[in-house]
């Protein structure tokens, strides 16, 4: 009988045990887990993780933005500032991703991870500066000695290219290489993955890129000489020089030009080649015995690491646990840690001081459909920005993990960004029921009105902001009734659709959206431009219709004083909030894990992760 | 009896094309039926900032812009004569059988299935030796000691073993036996890259243990429940009268009448394993046909999707005919004449 009680109690404790381990590991994992999100994505907006910038973790802003640097773990120790600065090289860096490359070829890559890693085998005109902080915003040239003259009302566009600068199989680099990359990027049928911003600002006459139009000249791109290469557009654009750092300018000689199979050997003009490539598997790369550092001042690069290995299509969880176990130097896609570890690490002071908050350049946002009423009246749209609980909008995003309140729709990192609050988002998060009621009176709606509001219905975040919305407004009477739609549609058929969203009475739209580059032109022109809205759908900006706004960008455009041209953007950020057709949720932040091992590691801003070009190991 | 075989293969062949026809209509016809055009299929395939025109130029390239037969007949002549697809300057040959060429990573499905075959045979192959002998030998040792404490730690550990997902177990595997021991591989390592049998086995033992622990669980539930009704015959009773040793009476009389409804369940488990061990390659990254499976859906690969399915469906058709075969070398009643 005793001998029954002890087993009967051993099997309790044993079920008890196994009951609180799977708990306490589905609570970790029931956030939403969208890890792996690619700076494009085919339904639209937000997926990127693009090209994105830290703040550090509110005081952001106003980091170092260089120099300085750190060997004494802390939570933060690689925002704004190095960590365990360090000039020693060798060892193995060793990266894995969860998902697979898009692609290696620099026409055809559009993840913000891959933009940050393609330094290492390519160079482009200019770049992104490997440098802590805000440094990491500001363009360099890199295979430009300086960076693009402008000319003819900044439609065009000229760069001189360093001289020696080779591939690696020794031979000189020329300006027709880098020609020759930027029209095979022009090919959309070939390389549909990457942007289109050459394809829409170069002044291409009908050429469809050099394997469909063979032995066609194209007069939009010239080299004079083997050093010079002119770009004409078709419109002015002062901000030519952020394409300029494109992957698509990485020169590709045109005798190992494969096409779509380029991928599986790209020809390295930067540190490192590759050694092996198992598509979808992984690669492994060493030094580039014919980069010479002299002929790279500028970008800030320090190839440390003798190899890197980068292994593909690996369980999320598995990086997180093998990060921490120090299996792994870097989860490579930069997006931070899955709930799971997110819980273990910021509970555990230890692992806690080798963590990074990065911001990155993304917002979380709700659109206010203007075209549906009473949403077209300006008072009615105020009562909803100051009624409704940001604080709610934080939490469905997992609190301060995953990002702070926004005040405005641009990211405080994006050069030109001002400190904007008109409806109290950073002063009274919580909303401010008085206020937003006699708003409501000021509308003509004292007693609330009833609206929709659309959410993909994949996405657990954007689920929990309509409720938390739901919640908060109901408070004041607007009564919000929730409508999911399938994310894949969600813009192409949608929300995103004119005339569906107003039929539907669409009024609310929870939407998100992520920077190419740390830019206003980057951040603001999809979301805010009225004349990108195509009636037949697959629109990213949902209803900010304001000719002053349109008239603004178009006078950035034309701005070729980088200061002033910044300033703009802060403008137009404010008139976007000034009528009040925005409300904005949350500036993402990703937890970031960094291995002891790790050294030189600090988060860019040009990409909202570690620098890629600057890490090194101790590992030897 | 060759008459049978090839009857059934007659079958196979056709539900195979059956299988793709119906996995097809799925991904290509459906989504029209929704209200899709050509262009919005060809929208999760470009680029984030692609306008219309580059839109329609991959609609065009991928075929979305003929009727669904049409592409239907070019997948199928695909498979059985081989397609060429336009890499840019060059156009490549895939061969018979090709499977389609992938929306996303623009290569030919086929090479990258008999890539992943090995992997996934071996971890399927080696979880079901370990799974079977396992599993029967715990059923068959339960079921003569009913009621004993082997008998009810045998089938508690068999519960915890079928309540427990893979994708939990094998993380926990992996935290302690990996990172925390440093026993066994750390995720992600490809047994094909070993350069000795041993290696091989190291890479694999983790998710052999954790694929084979789920299963055996099963398995030891099924024989004990299915030796406990035979142990109970008749004919048991007269082999022991017999005077017949007792390990004859339990392997040969009792064991092998028990053994038609695993053989059953363990050629389905085998089939549905070889065509892709999703959550087991998932947990351990593994580059099998199934963590393959995943990232083409989560990517919408459809070439990618119907290349697995078709696979998968091959396999899940071979086992359930081999499985028939069998029977009549386990049990003499169904031979068939």
């Amino acid at each position: 009988m005793k001998r029954n009680r002890i087993r009967t109690a051993i099997a309790i404790g044993v079920v008890a045990s196994l009951g609180a381990t799977a708990c306490n590991s589905k609570s970790k994992t029931a956030a939403d887990a969208s890890k792996t999100t690619p700076a494009s994505s085919p339904s639209g907006a937000d997926s990127g993780s693009g090209s994105a910038a830290p703040s550090s973790d509110g005081s952001s802003s106003t980091a170092p933005s260089s120099g300085g640097g750190t060997a004494v773990a802390a939570q933060n120790a690689a925002v704004g500032k190095i960590f365990n600065p360090s000039d020693e090289k060798g060892g193995t860096l060793r990266y894995a991703n969860s998902g697979d490359w898009d692609s290696l070829d620099p026409a055809d890559t559009y993840y913000g991870y891959s933009w940050n890693f393609i330094r290492n085998y390519g160079r482009t005109l200019t770049v992104f500066k490997a440098g802590p902080g805000a440094t990491g915003a500001e363009l360099a040239p890199d295979l430009a000695e300086t960076l693009g003259v402008p000319s003819d009302d900044a439609k065009t566009w000229t760069y001189k290219l360093r001289k020696g600068v080779k591939f690696e199989d020794g031979t000189v680099i020329t300006s027709k290489d880098v020609k020759y990359a930027v029209e095979r990027s022009l090919d959309k049928e070939t390389f549909p993955n990457g942007p289109t911003y050459f394809n829409d600002f170069l002044d291409l006459k009908g050429y469809k890129g050099p394997y469909k139009d063979k032995g066609k000249d194209l007069k939009a791109i010239e080299t004079p000489d083997d050093n010079t290469i002119v770009f004409h557009l078709t419109k002015t654009f002062s901000g030519f020089d952020y394409f300029a750092q494109l992957p698509a300018t990485i020169p590709v000689p045109q005798a190992s030009d494969k096409g779509a199979k380029y991928k599986e050997h790209v020809i390295s003009s930067g540190p490192y080649k590759f050694a092996t490539n198992n598509l979808g598997k992984n690669f492994e790369m060493v030094r580039n015995e014919n980069y010479d550092p002299a002929s790279d001042p500028d970008s800030g690069r320090k190839p440390l690491a003798d190899k890197i290995t980068v292994a593909l299509n690996v369980n999320s969880d598995d990086i997180d646990n093998r990060l921490q176990s120090g299996d792994l130097d870097v989860g490579i896609e930069g997006t931070g840690v899955g709930p799971a570890a997110q819980g273990k690490i910021l509970s555990d002071d230890k692992l806690k001081a080798n963590s990074d908050s990065a911001a990155v350049a993304r917002l979380w946002y709700t659109a206010i459909n203007t075209d549906v009423a009473p949403l077209d009246n300006i008072e009615c749209r105020k009562a909803i920005l100051i009624g409704a609980d940001k604080t709610g909008y934080q939490r469905a995003y997992g609190g301060a993990t995953g990002g702070d309140v926004a005040t405005s729709m641009l990211p405080p990192m994006i050069p030109g960004a001002k400190k904007i609050d008109l409806y109290e988002a950073g002063t009274k998060p919580e909303g401010d029921a008085d206020k937003a009621k006699a708003a409501l009176k000021a509308c003509g709606k004292e007693s609330g009105f009833a609206t929709n509001i659309s959410f993909r219905a994949e996405r657990p975040k954007e689920k929990a902001t309509a409720e938390a919305l739901q919640q908060s407004l109901a408070k004041i009477g607007i009564k919000l009734t929730l409508k999911p739609f399938p994310a894949a549609d969600y813009y192409k058929l949608y929300a995103g659709k004119p005339d569906y969203a107003k039929t539907n009475g669409l009024g609310m739209i929870i939407a998100g959206w992520g920077a190419d580059w740390p830019d206003g032109f980057g951040f603001l022109s999809q979301i805010v431009d009225s004349r990108v809205i195509r009636p037949a759908g697959g629109n990213t900006n949902l209803g900010v219709k304001l000719p002053e706004v349109d008239a603004l960008l178009d006078k950035a455009l034309q701005t070729t004083d980088k200061t002033a041209r910044e300033g703009l953007w802060g403008d137009i950020d404010q008139k976007v909030m000034d009528s009040a057709s925005v409300l904005p949720g949350v500036w993402a932040k990703g937890l970031l894990f960094r291995p002891e091992n790790l050294t030189n590691v600090f988060v860019n801003n040009g990409f909202g992760m570690y620098d890629y070009a600057a890490i090194g190991t101790s590992k030897k | 009896m060759l008459a049978y075989i090839v009857r059934r293969l007659g079958v196979a062949i056709g539900l195979l094309f059956v299988i793709s026809a119906v996995a097809f209509a799925i991904f290509f016809y459906v989504p029209r039926l929704a209200g899709a055009t050509a262009d919005d299929l060809a929208s999760r395939y470009v680029g984030k900032s692609a306008g219309t025109e580059q839109i329609h130029q991959a609609a065009v390239k991928l075929g979305f812009t003929d009727p669904v037969y049409v592409q239907y007949a070019r997948f199928a002549k695909g498979v059985v004569m081989g397609s060429d697809y336009d890499t840019g300057p060059s156009v490549v040959h895939c061969p018979a059988p090709c499977l389609g060429y992938s929306f996303i990573t623009q290569n030919p499905v086929w090479p990258d299935l008999v890539a992943a075959m090995p992997v996934t045979l071996s971890l399927a192959l080696g979880a079901a030796v370990l799974w079977v002998l396992g599993g029967v030998a715990t059923g068959v040792l339960s079921a003569i000691r009913r009621g004993s404490f082997f008998d009810r730690a045998a089938m508690g550990v068999a519960l915890t073993g079928v309540s427990l997902p893979i994708f939990f177990t094998g993380l926990l595997s992996l935290s302690v036996f990996s990172y925390a021991l440093h026993w066994t591989a750390p995720g992600g390592t490809n047994p094909m890259d070993a350069k000795n049998p041993a290696g091989w086995a190291y890479a694999l033992i983790l998710p052999w243990t954790t694929l084979a622990f789920l299963n055996a669980a099963a398995y030891a539930r099924l024989t004990r429940a299915g030796m406990l009704e035979t142990m109970n015959e008749d004919y048991i009773r007269t082999a022991r009268a017999k005077g017949l040793p007792e390990r004859t009476v339990v392997i040969k009389h009792g064991l092998r009448a028990s053994l038609t409804p695993i053989l059953t369940i363990f050629g389905l488990d085998l089939g549905l394993l070889l065509g892709g061990a999703i959550l087991t390659e998932s947990t351990f990254s593994l580059p099998g046909i199934g963590r393959y499976a995943v990232i083409a859906i989560n990517n919408n690969d459809l070439p990618k999707v119907l290349g697995v399915t078709i696979v998968g469906a091959f396999f899940i058709v071979t086992a359930s005919l081999i499985v028939d075969l069998l029977y009549a070398v386990v049990d003499p009643r169904v031979r068939i004449k």
